[in-house]
């Protein structure tokens, strides 16, 4: 009986999350639970207001729109703007306790900033940069605060359904990681709020 | 004609001498503790994988082939192996951050993947290089465990 009870669960929370995404539900057929789970989720976390990540967070979601847009040598011109915004960011302006932190996701993100600004013309090798960053991006943005309210948004299908995250200034959903092909896939699985 | 005869002399001279130059740096005997076979308890068979397809651009010890004895084919492959390192190097992966460790495995799998690395113009001359779909999978479903 209790199995009973837990296989409807699931599939209940399994309808519910093609059902939200509202495009072919063929691909969701597959996808596990864990991931139906993780798209479902919708939590908040609050930032401090500041302006220190602003640059950052311009030239990322210029970036994001490039690659929504399906433009490679856009997105390539954002991801050196990004990179050099990466180098003007002032560590030591930030709390002692959280430089260390900090100056890990620089330089990973940096690199990744980096192989996108390269890579003008392979769209897709841009995206897998972007999709890494977008971790960054998020991880940083909670330590520095931001000046615009985030939304963090998933899309099961992408990297073969393992999903993938981005960020967004709006909660509307226009997917960087498919473009045209499948410019709604996704849902908001966080909102980053100014305090 | 004598002026282009004797610059001709000159290249060919330069050419030899050059052939006395060895390029060949990225070589160590020692393993360090940071090695990615050290970081993780690497299967055998992944290992023999990353050594034959990887290790060489992507290590502190290249076995080097004939050719790299011949310039400037050798600062062409040394240059190389220098930009593989900067990228990933596997001698040191222990010594990323947590962080990068897990930047690099997920591009590590995308590249293996997307069929990107090794890559052509390298395994066009090392045959032995090229990954199998069966070695392809194996090292993929490997790095994807290291990364949950």
């Amino acid at each position: 009986m209790k199995k009973t009870m837990i296989m409807l669960v699931l599939a209940l929370v399994g309808w519910g999350a093609s059902a939200q995404h509202g495009h072919s539900t063929e691909g969701h057929s597959n996808m596990d639970t864990k991931m139906a789970n993780k798209s479902m989720v919708k939590s908040t976390v609050e930032v401090e207001q500041s302006k220190s990540a602003t640059a950052i967070i311009d030239n990322y979601l210029a970036l994001k729109d490039a690659l929504v847009a399906d433009n490679s040598k856009k997105a390539a011109s954002s991801g050196k703007m990004l990179f050099d915004a990466f180098a003007k960011f002032d560590i030591s302006a930030q709390p002692k306790s959280q430089q260390k932190e900090l100056g890990e996701i620089i330089e990973d993100a940096r690199e990744h900033a980096e192989h996108i600004s390269e890579n003008d013309g392979s769209i897709g090798h841009q995206r897998e940069h972007f999709e890494i960053l977008s971790t960054d991006i998020k991880d940083l943005v909670v330590i520095t605060g931001a000046d615009r309210n985030l939304y963090q948004i998933f899309c099961p299908m992408y990297n073969n359904k393992e999903g993938g995250s981005w960020l967004s200034a709006s909660s509307e959903i226009k997917n960087p990681f498919f473009g045209s092909k499948m410019l709604k896939c996704g849902s908001v699985q966080q909102k980053i709020t100014i305090k | 004609m004598k002026v282009l005869k004797i610059t001709g002399l000159v290249l060919l001279v330069a050419l030899v001498v050059l052939q006395f130059i060895s390029t060949r740096s990225n070589q160590s005997t020692t393993v360090l503790s940071t090695d990615f076979a050290k970081t993780y308890d690497v299967p055998e068979d992944v290992r023999s994988i990353l050594a034959v397809s990887c290790y060489n651009c992507h290590s502190n010890n290249t076995n080097y082939p004939w050719y790299s004895r011949v310039q400037p084919v050798g600062w062409y492959l040394e240059n190389h192996i220098k930009k593989g390192k900067e990228e990933l190097n596997l001698s040191e992966f222990g010594s990323y951050s947590t962080r990068k460790q897990k930047s690099k495995l997920k591009s590590m799998i995308s590249q293996v993947d997307d069929g990107e690395m090794p890559l052509a113009s390298y395994t066009f001359i090392h045959r032995e290089a090229c990954l199998s779909e069966n070695s392809k999978k194996r090292l993929v479903d490997y790095l994807k465990t290291l990364n949950e």
